[in-house]
């Protein structure tokens, strides 16, 4: 693996549609305002959001023992892992994206394959948050289908994903959160 | 906005509470996080870039337009497109499905639209990518479309 010393592709881009933008509103394209309106709306959402989300993962870290996580979601843990991570997913908030470093956490501390990607399927399908809002707008009987066929259909996705995985000899991906190695290349998506 | 104040409360509290069992495991804790935090933050620019262009090429009337225009197997197709490239937060995708509903679009292509929106995230893969790998992401995304159009089409049965 060669370690690569180049400036990450997100702040290239980021200079470039800054430039295109900056372009647009001089020779008055509305698409370049909706843009700069659109990207003020998600920036102050990560502002907020995704440092909070980080700084509690940093937190659970150091304070839940990987021996519990292993205990209770682990390779053995049977149905009442899947449900302990499930209800773990259902009172949480936000968009997926922030569920990624919660599910990477989990691997690290030794929660199952399959309970990891039971995790994100419950996150995107059962959110309490969710529920409330979807019974709200479109009736519980909706919801409460919809959630309700969800539920096997992404049992069967973890069954999948964790069998494919394993099969297939890949892992999740290794984000060190130690000091030192910290110009090597973190990001390991394929094994042996 | 709500939801985002309350983590923030959330946040903070947890933070002072776990100041006052141990002081230097939670600064560990709060720099592993920012350590994270910083590594991955290229990819959330490239998800902001990415988002809040396709928002703003593709307003939301027009997504409504979309949506409503089709039934059946092109309307779920649609639909599951639509869900999955879109990134539109929940407050603002029930009120709009609503509105769909009333518009006498079929239960089936919202349940379509819904649950792909949820489950499948074509923009945020950089993001996913980096956390679980890039063909683990992929595959996850292709089955999560494939498990929202089934959902849907069960949901319509049923409803």
């Amino acid at each position: 693996m060669k370690a690569r010393k180049q400036v990450p592709a997100g702040y290239v881009l980021f200079i470039v549609w800054t430039v295109v933008v900056l372009i647009a509103e001089v020779m008055n394209v509305t698409i370049g305002r909706a843009m700069v309106i659109s990207f003020h709306g998600l920036l102050l959402e990560m502002v907020v959001l995704v440092p909070c989300i980080f700084i509690l993962i940093g937190l659970i870290d150091v304070w839940i023992p990987d021996q519990w996580i292993e205990n209770h979601v682990g390779e053995d843990s049977g149905l009442r892992g899947a449900v302990l991570v499930i209800l773990l997913a259902m009172f949480q908030g936000g968009p997926l994206y922030g569920a990624f470093p919660t599910a990477h956490l989990l691997r690290k501390k030794g929660c199952s394959l399959f309970n990891v990607f039971m995790y994100l399927g419950a996150f995107s399908a059962l959110k309490a948050p969710m529920l409330l809002f979807e019974a709200g707008f479109l009736g519980w009987r909706f919801a409460i289908v919809r959630a309700g066929v969800a539920l096997p259909v992404f049992t069967v996705i973890a069954l999948i994903m964790a069998r494919y995985s394993r099969g297939a000899g890949l892992r999740i991906s290794d984000i060190d959160t130690n000091a030192g190695d910290s110009d090597k290349p973190s990001i390991v998506s394929a094994s042996t | 906005m709500n939801r985002d104040i309350a983590l923030i409360g959330i946040t903070i509290t947890i933070i002072m509470l776990s100041f006052l069992f141990d002081r230097r495991r939670t600064l560990k804790g709060v720099i592993t996080g920012a350590r994270m935090l910083y590594k991955l933050l290229p990819q959330f620019i490239l998800l902001l870039i990415f988002v809040s262009t396709c928002l703003g090429v593709v307003p939301q009337e027009t997504l409504a337009h979309l949506l409503g225009r089709q039934a059946g197997g092109p309307g779920v197709m649609i639909a599951a497109l639509i869900g999955s490239v879109a990134l539109i937060p929940g407050p603002i995708a029930y009120p709009l499905a609503a509105m769909l509903a009333e518009q006498g679009v079929s239960y089936t292509v919202l349940a379509v639209f819904v649950t792909s929106l949820m489950m499948v995230g074509v923009l945020t893969l950089p993001v996913e990518k980096e956390y679980l790998g890039t063909r683990i992401a992929i595959v996850r995304n292709l089955l999560s479309l494939i498990g929202a159009v089934f959902v849907g089409l069960i949901v319509g049965m049923i409803i």
